[in-house]
């Protein structure tokens, strides 16, 4: 079997993603489609939340995806603060953008689902504040590869930033059940007994949820093959000066 | 077709429609990204190419 830092090659990478992504990104499409669909026209109104529940299957899976973006930045972090490999520190930067998107749209959705559920756009609740704490670092993360010319040194800065963001990663998930108190709720899909969701929510849900995780995966692998043809532009531009 | 939404309609269009926009606006500024750089690679490795080694 071949060990899985081959695909830590550019070469390699650019070989196997070229037939991946395009099929991580039509599952992705045809689920989001049908979980979207199935979700918005034909499910019930909750009896609680009435027909605000529809919102669930935007908020719910861009909340996963802003969550595990980080999750996926860490480890590839740690992959380029270890063993620097150049392709690990290239998908977490572009991983950068997407997962700043999805906590966008969680923060976004929930404020939106708040205003009639609560009766308030935003309320400083720990799962409500880490998250926008969490937003916080993604635009920083961003900005921070941005911000410096020499890409080991970006790589290097952004990945320490990234370990310190993640602080603030498990906080969003974990939040409501460390502080037990404010207005947001626990986990909407539990193993626990007594947290029931009926499956004409459950099967939309997770659908979207996967529908957006190939989502990720598919604009990770597009966004990294960029970064490596990026990063050749600029080696060939150095080359070339260097000849001239 | 349209699902009746009740009083909560304006929050759940407003929810669907600015969430796929930011979704949409994120897919199409990755492949024109991901287009205008390969396009810049071509173009330099053609020039590359055509210049004589030494």
């Amino acid at each position: 079997m071949a060990s899985l830092w081959e695909y830590a090659n550019p070469v390699k990478f650019m070989k196997v993603s070229g037939w991946l992504m395009p099929v991580t990104a039509v599952i992705a499409g045809a689920m989001i489609v049908v979980g979207l669909i199935w979700g918005f026209f034909f499910t019930p109104d909750d009896f609680r939340q009435g027909s605000t529940v529809k919102i669930i299957f935007l908020h719910v899976p861009s909340a996963l995806m802003a969550i595990n973006a980080w999750a996926m930045m860490f480890i590839a972090s740690l992959i380029w603060l270890i063993r620097r490999h150049h392709v690990s520190a290239l998908a977490a930067k572009a991983a950068g953008p997407i997962g700043a998107t999805m906590t966008m749209i969680a923060l976004f959705t929930g404020a939106v689902w708040g205003q009639p559920m609560w009766g308030t756009w935003w309320v400083w609740d720990p799962r409500l504040t880490s998250f926008l704490i969490l937003f916080l670092f993604y635009i920083g993360y961003i900005a921070l590869w941005s911000a410096i010319e020499d890409p080991d040194t970006a790589a290097d800065l952004t990945s320490v930033l990234c370990l310190v963001g993640s602080v603030f990663a498990v906080l969003s998930r974990y939040a409501a059940i460390f502080w037990n108190q404010g207005l947001h709720q626990g986990a909407s899909l539990s193993m626990a007994p007594g947290t029931r969701m009926d499956w004409s929510y459950k099967g939309p849900l997770y659908i979207c949820m996967i529908g957006f995780v190939f989502l990720f995966l598919a604009l990770v692998l597009a966004g990294t093959r960029t970064e490596i043809r990026n990063r050749r532009i600029k080696a060939l531009m150095i080359r070339e000066r260097a000849t001239a | 077709m349209m699902p009746d939404l009740g009083a909560y309609a304006t929050e759940i269009i407003l929810a669907y429609s600015l969430s796929l926009t930011a979704i949409a606006v994120m897919i199409l500024w990755i492949w024109a990204r991901s287009r205008r750089v390969k396009r810049d690679l071509a173009a330099l490795e053609t020039r590359m190419n055509r210049k004589p080694h030494g």
